[in-house]
């Protein structure tokens, strides 16, 4: 018996296999490439990052060294940071973000589970609205709440857009937890009701300790669509209460006009550090999450 | 699970919804049919040390008055849909009447503002999609082939361009083929032409976004390819082998037909969210040559002059499509269920 991968190796022909490498450096290359680059740039000053002369001076840094004295400078992230505030947003976007997972997940679990346990027809018919739901593209929602919101003076705050992250996660929880708990045997909660547990009493007992695996893989993406969300965001927030991605969008507007241009890229390297941190510690649970809802067809 | 147990478990999940994207939609619905009232304008008497000048200027309070009395404007029922700045009707109908050729007539409609971003939105989405499976295919084939210590690194690298904040990474990009940035430059070298710059030129702005949709999205489909590859069933590609079916006609019959459900998904999966594709024109600065209907929304409701009524009407006709576009998807669904109970 031999593995997979020396099955598929038996016979594959050395050119196909040096043009499917070369291939792929390519494609690695492509995907890394700008972000070490940005990285690499945030620590110079803009006559270096967006060279005039030489593109060559965004390696060396020669105009940082003439500007600062040194090769790397944290002008920009201090700009960033202290003068433009960005602590705050990143403060906002930690508030979002941590609510919207756990209320995302409450909401999700509870519902996904009765979805999965339920035989009847409608069950079907909420997983299709929900599927509908998914597709709407999220600004078209957001022409129909800012006038409500205004209306209602609860436009601009945080506990609005928390909610609203939610609702628009709503239907992406309910599928992937849903498919989730299917995989989830049956028996085990059904042996809990024998035994004269209620409803609740069996989730609650007996899925609660098993349902981890899927719960924080579906956390995760909570997490991105919250973390990345720009349309609500820079529509539902004020000035002040703006997360880092619209805090972001707001400094191209102003920073460009001032010569600022590294603040920006300061910021963009500091926002993306957390994602890299979490594909670094969660790449098995993002991959099966990708697939979970694909194999299932 | 009996029905009252059901009612509960998914109540505050439905309620989220309904509240959050139903009653939106419907929301929208009422505001498309609505226009905001005209500032209310007073004649003001002004007079200088030599002469009185009568000017026209906005009468604060009584605006305000009347945005109280009626917060959604003046209802003008289906005007805003059939105006210029959306369908427009009008417009259409005489170029259609004055056309010379097809090609010129389609020119004539891209410079409406609706059916411009309506052109760049359906491009995006049709040239996107089948891109991104076809690269996702192949990057999934050759991760598949590599040995298995250096596939872990590579799928990680592989994540970055999708986990990244589109307006993210949009602005990396954009600063690379900046005309000063180290893309930009290559280009200019590369082509000889000093004054050449990706941001200036409609088509390349076009290409650029494009590019940058590919390269946002191809992780995706790579990753589901990917852990399809893993469940292609081993014996089927064992007799292929002992069969002599090369490399590629084992790809062909084995691993393609195993994929075919993949492909349908990752495909429905693209053309949602590139119908939306808002942030890379934001991040692009590229507004003036691309516009999605996601940003000419985004425009309307942007800014001083909130234009809530032309706003609800671009998102109405934004669902409509997203609605035929899942159409087939729909109805296939329903046939299955259907057959599932009869």
């Amino acid at each position: 018996m031999t593995s997979p991968s020396a099955t598929q190796y038996g016979k594959t022909s050395p050119l196909i296999r040096l043009i499917l490498s070369a291939f792929l450096i390519v494609w690695i290359v492509l995907a890394a490439f700008p972000f070490l680059w940005t990285l690499w740039g945030s620590f110079k000053v803009e006559a270096d990052f967006f060279s005039k002369v030489d593109w060559t001076f965004a390696l060396s840094g020669e105009r940082t060294i003439a500007e600062t004295g040194s090769a790397f400078t944290g002008a920009g992230y201090y700009g960033a940071w202290v003068q433009e505030e960005f602590w705050r947003a990143a403060l906002n976007t930690m508030i979002v973000t941590f609510f919207v997972v756990i209320i995302s997940l409450t909401l999700g679990t509870l519902g996904g589970y009765a979805l999965s346990r339920s035989g009847f027809r409608y069950t079907f018919w909420i997983l299709i609205a929900a599927l509908v739901f998914r597709a709407m593209p999220h600004i078209t929602l957001v022409s129909g709440y800012l006038l409500p919101f205004f209306e209602l003076n609860i436009w601009g705050i945080l506990p609005t857009t928390i909610v609203v992250l939610v609702a628009i996660n709503q239907p992406f929880t309910l599928w992937m937890l849903h498919s989730f708990f299917l995989n989830i045997p049956k028996d085990l909660d059904e042996s809990a009701l024998v035994d004269g547990c209620t409803r609740f009493q069996a989730f609650r007992h007996v899925i609660v300790p098993v349902m981890w695996p899927g719960v924080i893989t579906t956390g995760l993406f909570s997490f991105l669509l919250a973390y990345n969300d720009f349309a609500i965001t820079t529509m539902l927030l004020s000035q002040d209460n703006q997360t880092m991605v619209p805090k972001i969008g707001s400094f191209l507007g102003t920073t460009q006009v001032q010569g600022n241009v590294m603040f920006a890229v300061a910021a963009v390297v500091s926002a993306t550090a957390p994602l890299f941190i979490l594909v670094l510690f969660f790449q098995r649970q993002i991959v099966s999450g990708l697939t979970a809802g694909a194999v299932k067809g | 699970m009996p029905h009252r147990a059901f009612f509960w478990f998914i109540l505050p999940s439905a309620l989220a919804m309904l509240l959050f994207i139903a009653v939106p939609i419907a929301s929208v619905v009422i505001q498309s049919v609505h226009i905001e009232h005209p500032k209310v304008m007073e004649e003001v008497e002004t007079c200088g040390p030599f002469n009185c000048t009568t000017e026209m200027r906005v009468d604060a309070e009584a605006t305000a008055k009347l945005k109280q009395a009626e917060p959604l404007g003046k209802f003008i029922g289906l005007e805003t849909y059939f105006n210029r700045n959306h369908l427009a009707i009008d417009s259409v109908k005489t170029q259609w009447q004055q056309r010379d050729g097809f090609f010129s007539f389609v020119r004539g409609l891209y410079n409406l503002p609706f059916y411009k971003a309506l052109s760049f939105t359906l491009v995006y989405t049709f040239v996107v999609t089948p891109l991104v499976i076809v690269l996702g295919f192949m990057i999934a084939l050759a991760v598949n082939s590599i040995p298995k210590i250096l596939r872990g690194p590579a799928i990680f690298v592989s994540l970055l361009p999708m986990i990244v904040t589109p307006l993210i990474g949009s602005l990396v990009l954009f600063w690379m083929v900046d005309a000063n940035g180290v893309l930009g430059s290559a280009i200019q070298r590369i082509f000889d032409d000093p004054n050449l710059s990706l941001k200036a030129s409609p088509p390349l702005t076009w290409i650029m976004l494009l590019v940058y949709g590919v390269w946002h999205s191809a992780p995706f489909a790579f990753v589901v390819f990917y852990a399809g590859l893993q469940t292609v069933p081993q014996d089927t590609l064992e007799s292929a082998m002992i069969d002599g079916a090369s490399r590629w006609e084992r790809i062909r019959f084995v691993v393609l037909p195993h994929s075919a459900p993949l492909v349908t998904f990752v495909g429905l999966i693209q053309l949602m969210d590139n119908f939306r594709v808002f942030e890379p024109i934001v991040g692009f600065n590229a507004s003036a040559s691309a516009t999605s209907l996601s940003w000419i929304i985004f425009n309307d409701l942007f800014g001083q002059q909130q234009l809530f009524g032309s706003a609800a009407a671009t998102s109405l006709l934004t669902i409509l499509g997203v609605c035929i576009l899942l159409m087939p998807v729909l109805i296939r669904t329903w046939r299955q269920n259907n057959r599932v109970v009869a």
